[in-house]
């Protein structure tokens, strides 16, 4: 293997050994008696104070394969790249009371998933069952994607073949299996401080080198003037402005559906650790917007992406390569640990959640009923291994193409359980057998619209030649339903509207005819905090 | 599925309704309607307004989410 980077590789390597040291370690760490229970392997005791929040939930949210591909967008088509930062603006506003609820009924009533609580609040077994099923399909592709921020950084240091990624991933799930969610809780401080260190070096270092902000936007405005696609830019287009506003409004619904983001939310020991979050998370937003700006400094700076597996170049090595050129080796080298462990952090916590789901809603719902929590910590455990072995697999074996497309859709899947999940934590009007009717539907709308959707290239002279026939991106025309428009739209959010007008109209039908099932939550249970009678409080011993 | 423990009696009813939550509406008008800054001019440091708009609208959602949160505590 000719062209290794030494110093990069060294560095590198020195900071993935300290974290894997750390993962092991925090089995030990905020000791409990035993790890054989949910509440204690999958969910760190449910005693993470503000600060252990504020990294976990930080450091499972803004992934690497975010801070690879936001860039790498913005490197590909401009301004629609930045509907990053707009959708983290408006996530913890709209979150920020629905989760406190969630918190607090999850606590009274020891839920460890989503679909726990769509089981007491709906009591409907099927629903419970569509909405585990949906957290697993939509995580499963994002934890492969993670593999594939890891190995664009590979690949820069010039480090090929499959051998190291299949090492780092073992290494991953040995000690998630060992520890559980206090892994990559202890992992993302270190994750968080490189990421800042990093962002702020690039962002004072590059912009002076490349003679400032106004040089690195003429630099992306004549490489966009110059191709003939009409909806790249350094501004938006004109009918791209309501698939922005969309894309960052369902991105930003869907956030909090995904079972990852809820883990974080579960394992927080108070309702008042939530909402503090939530007005804290998004100084990570303004991180990310910077990062953001890296891919119109990569062309400022010339950067060609290499070229991938497929013949095509890959852009998510923009980012990497821009870190190579302009960093000293031995910084390009931290920069590249801080993008790969930033992608450990949030694939343990999606293994563990897609687990929990597997383990409480489909191995204790229907295979074994009387499961003992230790049982219950075991098929937690043996399915992160299984979880992270097929994303592992998805990415060797398959095209990470088909990742990608697979994690387009999930943002639109996982959106349609917010009838199930976020509507239900406000009211209980919604008929059970509406909404499992408004899923199939919203299901149906969504992946039919993403179907449509053709990644097109533009080449010299106006020809546009279709490089993708289906699943080529999420903005979905409207001129497809029939309107005389050029306007594009978020799929998802189309597929969320027909979700809920037919939960709406099928409660309507519905509701007096046919039997519901029965909520066993109260309202109390809702505002519940910390120290109530009923809301566990896991002792900690230090 | 488990329920919580009555022994302890019920927990106290509160509320999380406040007129301060409205506040939580500001971020998003101010962010999901593009027309509002898609353009180019004034420009901060060689970045177009598109950019320092949207990265100055982060501190309005803290700013705004930090209040609700003091405001509607305990």
């Amino acid at each position: 293997m000719a062209g290794i980077k030494g110093t990069e590789l060294a560095v590198f390597t020195a900071l993935f050994l300290l974290v894997t040291g750390l993962g092991f370690f925090a089995s030990r760490w905020r000791r409990p008696e035993s790890l054989d229970s949910l509440d204690e392997w999958g969910l760190g005791g449910r005693s993470f104070g503000g600060w252990i929040t504020w990294f976990l939930i930080g450091g499972d949210l803004y992934t690497a394969y975010t801070f690879v591909a936001v860039p790498a967008l913005i490197f590909g088509a401009g301004a629609v790249g930045f509907f990053a930062v707009p959708y983290t603006i408006v996530v913890y506003p709209i979150v920020f009371v629905v989760l406190a609820r969630l918190w607090s009924v999850s606590h009274r009533h020891g839920f460890v998933t989503p679909a726990d609580f769509v089981r007491a609040r709906s009591g409907s077994p099927t629903l419970a069952l569509l909405v585990a099923l949906t957290g697993i399909i939509a995580t499963m592709p994002y934890i492969a994607l993670q593999l594939v921020g890891i190995e664009a950084v590979l690949k820069t240091m010039g480090v090929t073949g499959h051998l190291p990624i299949i090492v780092a991933f073992s290494i991953l799930a040995a000690y998630t299996y060992n520890s559980g969610l206090r892994a990559p809780a202890l992992i993302a401080f270190v994750k968080d401080a490189l990421i800042y260190v990093v962002v702020i070096a690039a962002v004072v270092v590059i912009p002076a080198k490349l003679g400032g902000f106004g040089d690195i936007f003429a630099a992306a405005e004549a490489k966009f003037k110059a191709t003939p696609n009409p909806n790249d830019g350094i501004l938006l287009g004109g009918p791209a402005q309501l698939q922005y506003a969309t894309l960052a409004l369902g991105s930003a619904l869907a956030l909090f559906l995904y079972p990852h983001s809820l883990t974080g939310v579960f394992a927080a020991k108070s309702r008042n650790t939530i909402k503090r979050n939530m007005a804290a998370l998004p100084a990570y937003s303004f991180v990310l917007g910077l990062l953001a700006l890296l891919g119109y400094m990569a062309i400022a700076s010339g950067v060609k992406p290499l070229v991938g597996a497929n013949g095509e170049p890959d852009s998510n090595t923009v980012v990497p390569l821009l870190f190579d050129q302009q960093f000293p080796n031995w910084f390009a080298g931290v920069a590249f640990a801080a993008i790969a462990i930033g992608a450990l952090v949030p694939a343990a916590i999606m293994s563990i959640a897609a687990a929990n789901l597997w383990t409480r809603n489909i191995y204790k719902e229907y295979l074994n009923p009387d499961a003992t929590p230790k049982q219950e910590a075991r098929s937690s455990k043996l399915a992160s291994l299984v979880v992270k072995f097929g994303a592992l697999l998805a990415i060797l074996a398959l095209d990470p193409q088909f990742s990608i497309d697979l994690q387009l859709i999930g943002g639109v899947l996982i959106l349609q359980t917010l009838p199930a999940v976020a509507v239900a934590l406000y009211t209980r009007w919604l008929h059970s057998k509406a909404v499992i009717a408004g899923w199939v539907a919203g299901m149906t709308v969504g992946v039919w619209a993403l179907y449509q959707i053709p990644r097109k290239m533009f080449g010299d002279g106006g020809v546009v030649t279709v490089t993708k026939e289906h699943f080529g991106g999420s903005a979905f025309p409207l001129s497809k339903l029939g309107f005389d428009t050029t306007t594009t739209i978020y799929a998802g959010i189309l597929a969320v509207a027909v979700n809920l007008v037919v939960c709406v109209l099928g409660t309507l039908v519905l509701r007096g005819r046919v039997t519901d099932g029965v909520d066993t939550t109260e309202a109390e249970d809702y505002t519940a905090e910390a120290g109530d009678p009923g809301v566990s409080n896991v002792e900690v011993v230090h | 599925m488990s329920l919580p423990d009555e022994s302890k009696g019920p927990a106290p009813r509160r509320k999380d309704r406040s007129r301060w939550n409205w506040l939580l509406v500001l971020p998003l008008l101010v962010t999901l309607y593009p027309p509002l800054y898609n353009r180019t001019d004034p420009q901060f440091a060689g970045i177009p307004f598109f950019y320092w708009y949207q990265l100055a609208v982060i501190s309005v959602g803290v700013l705004c989410t930090y209040l609700v949160y003091r405001r509607t505590k305990g």
